[in-house]
């Protein structure tokens, strides 16, 4: 199948010409009458058999979305619906939400892939309404009796093959529950939606795989040790080429006084290495006491993505290698479903961590008290209290040549309200840093449109247009204040944001926060800087 | 058809109260379906109040919509995303009465280019604030139907909300605000595309019923005039459990009494329990501070993850190789020093 998104001309003449919802125009039926189409671009590949297996779920088969016959196994039905009863036992959330959602249409146009596809089953409403329909037929009396009448129907494999396009076509984001007047958050619906797809043997393979490998090597992408540790090494090679500066990061040291753990994601991908870059310029900069693990190589967590068991179960690994090499106290990466996690989950699914210390900087001695249960500190907090407390040599002069705007990671700023400390970095790190139109940053920020586990090759279609939103405030800022470098602190977004930008906003780049302040540090003994850690020229400065 | 059957089901319910009541069933509507509807709405609402209750929190889930607690000289906002227990008392206020979330309501306009806009969009906002402040104050105002002496905050509420002294009797401006608001929410879901298509007969319902019981309401105490003091002592009846018949009272005021009752025994079985629902809302309810104070899940699953120890003798040679450090060493050494002849 074709792996390339719609042509660009096309796409914005689908947007200028084309009737849609998101304009006014009426689909002429309800939506339970709009059949659900499996076309090249949409769906994603199924999870193969082996990965299946491996991660014990259901019904491990070769099959595609785009088949008519999903070899489902007998009785799934019921399999779901007793998934769905445990869920509504376990989460009063997953509870409330089917229960007291209003229809008042505030979280309706507040999605990034219905504004990019004008599809009313991703307004949220309707997203959550594809569970609620069924929840109301299996659980509720008025449902029982009334069926349609009250927006009931019984769960079948048409329902499911819709619950499979839908619950991928939602990034997680939260973006809806910041302006539900109940706090309604879709992103509780689509985890528990694609814990019961799971049940029912259809997932998706570039999340599977990703949560298989990382159990069993450490990370996501299935590097084995020895690998990590070159091609970690390979970068502190590239830092001394570029700068003179020999770095040396130490790999599952004993008795180092924190653990840095970042997604995989910024050692093996570009641009996330010269992020990673930075982080080890950084360290040696302060003359840091850290150590890498291979075990514990990936700050991301595709169970987030999978299920609250597989969550759990990769996550567990942090604190395990902490307690292990007698840290002190772990400091965390650039990254968003990762903080996620790590804010919002690790503590309560993993702690307590007695083992470790509340975190203080070694260098400031400022204490982390927003850390002090679960011990980890995000890398943005920590370089925020060294540049606040002076302790960087920074000229921001090197970042001269970019233009710089900032992409609010979503669950960053709607899963841990972090918001100042990436901007205080980066306003001392660069010059030039222009905030995008209101409404599209802070806790209103948009996806990058391939968050929670779609950021694969072959749903380019759906990315581009849940992209849509995001690449639009970005061309704002190109146009205004010709904007080239669009910062961000997340690997998926550093994974997913080139391509958007290309597609969209061709000349703009994609850096991580850590890469800037790595190009702007001065660094004791080094060599003359004229380019930045991807060899771009600097603009001359008087030095 | 999403309109037409609660609008058909709605003037059937009072077409039924008003020749039932004519045909002298006023002891049933007047006395038994009150007592049967206030059981309903008590018993339902707890119900389902429970039942959301058993349901445990197992994460600490808040959608943070303003900067955390974090640096000292990092400015937060504790009403956004609030840290502890007053923080999250100020935030569910702001919330429950006077709907911060919906006061950030947007619209967005796909324009060429292409680009999007988005527009501050009040209304829904404001029509839904006036619909259910005016609702209360209407309920409260009703308060005197329930006391032999009307109390003091009543006799106030009915005066600021009868200012305008115009008409006879005076007009309540609250009347006036719920039926404008209660017109315009219907308006909104009927004349745009979105709404039409995300709305459902049970959102047309409550709100017909609602603004079915304001005009039976507004008619009884402008047009139909109906016997006021009659009314008061069958209320005061009804809540000292005399179960006396009730007197004359007038068609209409069994059309109200029955719909409200329809709409309290609705109550607990729709979405109208958003009143309840909106307390118990994780994602609002909850301080954002699970770094700082371990949150419990009382289901928290044993998980059995890969161990390290398990990591390592999987790739111990490579590892080894790699000079990395590794707990136990290689088993082929540990071999050819067992094996050494001794």
């Amino acid at each position: 199948m074709s792996t390339n998104p719609p042509k660009l001309a096309d796409l914005q003449l689908e947007y200028e010409q084309a009737p849609s919802l998101l304009k006014g125009d009426s689909p002429g039926k309800e939506w339970l009458d709009i059949p659900v189409v499996f076309r090249d671009g949409n769906w994603c590949h199924a999870a193969k058999p082996n990965v299946i297996e491996d991660l014990g779920f259901n019904n491990p088969r070769k099959w595609s979305p785009a088949d008519e016959d999903w070899k489902l196994e007998e009785g799934w039905q019921k399999i779901v619906k007793d998934g769905m009863k445990e869920r509504l036992d376990k989460f009063r959330s997953f509870k409330l939400f089917m229960d007291i959602c209003v229809r008042c249409g505030a979280c309706s146009d507040k999605c990034h892939f219905f504004l990019g596809s004008g599809d009313p089953k991703n307004m949220p409403v309707v997203r959550a309404e594809l569970m609620r329909s069924v929840y109301r037929h299996e659980f509720t009396w008025s449902g029982k009796l009334f069926k349609g009448l009250v927006g009931a129907r019984p769960l079948s494999e048409e329902v499911l093959k819709e619950w499979f396009m839908y619950f991928h076509q939602c990034t997680e984001c939260r973006r809806c529950s910041v302006f539900c007047p109940f706090g309604i958050d879709t992103a509780e619906v689509t985890l528990i939606g694609r814990e019961l797809l799971n049940l029912a043997g259809t997932n998706i393979n570039w999340i599977s795989e990703p949560a298989s490998n990382c159990n069993r090597t450490g990370n996501h992408l299935g590097i084995e040790p020895h690998t990590f540790k070159n091609v970690v090494e390979s970068l502190a090679e590239d830092i001394e080429d570029q700068t003179g500066i020999t770095v040396n990061p130490t790999f599952n040291r004993k008795g180092a006084e924190i653990l840095f753990i970042t997604p995989s994601g910024d050692v093996f991908g570009d641009p996330g290495i010269y992020t990673m870059m930075g982080y080890l310029m950084l360290f040696e900069h302060i003359g840091l006491d850290y150590t890498l693990s291979t075990y514990a190589s990936e700050g991301g967590n595709f169970g987030l993505f999978t299920s609250n068991q597989s969550m759990k179960k990769i996550n567990a690994k942090m604190f395990h290698e902490a307690e292990r090499l007698g840290v002190k106290w772990i400091l965390g990466g650039e990254c968003g479903h990762m903080w996620r996690v790590v804010h919002q989950y690790m503590d309560t699914m993993n702690g307590p961590a007695d083992f470790l210390e509340e975190p203080v900087s070694p260098i400031t001695g400022t204490k982390f008290r927003n850390a002090t249960s679960t011990k980890m500190v995000h890398i943005a907090e920590f370089t925020a209290d060294l540049i606040h407390q002076d302790k960087l040599k920074l000229d921001p002069r090197r970042n001269d040549h970019l233009k710089t705007t900032f992409h609010d990671s979503c669950n960053i700023a709607r899963g841990m309200g972090m918001l100042e400390e990436p901007r205080y970095v980066l306003r001392n790190v660069c010059n030039s840093f222009n905030e995008m139109p209101e409404h599209t940053i802070r806790e209103e920020t948009f996806c990058c449109g391939s968050g929670s586990g779609l950021n694969t090759d072959e749903y380019m279609d759906i990315r581009m247009r849940g992209g849509f939103p995001r690449a639009s405030a970005v061309k704002h800022v190109k146009d205004k204040y010709d904007v080239n470098a669009l910062v961000a602190i997340c690997a998926i977004d550093r994974a997913s944001l080139p391509p958007l930008m290309n597609y969209w906003n061709p000349g703009v780049s994609v850096y991580g926060l850590h890469e800037l302040v790595g190009n702007a540090l001065v660094m004791e003994g080094e060599n003359e800087r004229t380019e930045d850690l991807r060899e771009d020229e600097m603009v001359d400065f008087e030095a | 058809m999403k309109l037409i059957y609660p609008l058909l089901a709605i003037l059937l319910l009072a077409l039924v109260a008003y020749f039932g009541a004519a045909a002298g069933l006023e002891y049933l509507f007047g006395v038994i379906i009150p007592y049967i509807s206030i059981v309903l709405f008590l018993g339902g609402f707890s119900w389902k109040i429970y039942d959301w209750v058993k349901s445990p929190v197992p994460f600490r889930i808040p959608t943070t919509c303003g900067q955390a607690k974090s640096l000292e000289w990092i400015k937060r906002d504790e009403l956004e995303s609030p840290s502890g227990f007053w923080g999250v008392f100020g935030r569910m206020s702001l919330e429950v009465l006077f709907f911060r979330s919906l006061f950030r309501n947007t619209k967005a306009e796909l324009a060429p280019g292409p680009s999007l806009a988005y527009a501050s969009s009040k209304w829904l906002w404001m029509a839904g604030l006036l619909f259910h402040w005016s609702l209360l104050v209407i309920v409260l105002r009703h308060y005197r139907f329930f006391l032999a002496s009307v109390p003091g905050f009543v006799e106030l509420l009915e005066s600021v909300d009868g200012f305008l002294q115009i008409t006879l009797p005076t007009l309540y401006i609250t009347d006036l605000l719920l039926v404008i608001a209660v017109t315009f929410l219907l308006i909104r879901r009927l004349a745009s595309a979105q709404m039409r298509i995300i709305s459902l007969s049970t959102d047309y319902f409550p709100l017909l019923l609602i603004l079915a019981i304001a005009l039976s309401g507004i008619s009884m105490r402008y047009l139909d005039k109906v016997d006021v003091v009659e009314i008061k002592i069958l209320v005061q009846g009804l809540v000292s459990f005399q179960f006396d018949a009730p007197g004359k009272i007038g068609g209409m005021f069994y059309v109200h009494l029955f719909l409200v009752c329809v709409l309290a025994s609705y109550f607990p079985f729709s979405k109208l329990m958003h009143m309840g629902g909106i307390f118990l809302s994780p994602t609002r309810n909850l301080a954002n501070n699970s770094r700082e104070k371990r949150h419990i899940n009382p289901w928290n699953p044993e998980v059995k993850f890969r161990t390290y120890a398990e990591y390592e003798d999987e790739f111990r040679e490579k590892m080894v190789k790699a000079d990395l450090p590794t707990e136990v060493p290689l088993p082929e050494k540990r071999n050819k020093d067992v094996n050494k002849p001794s």
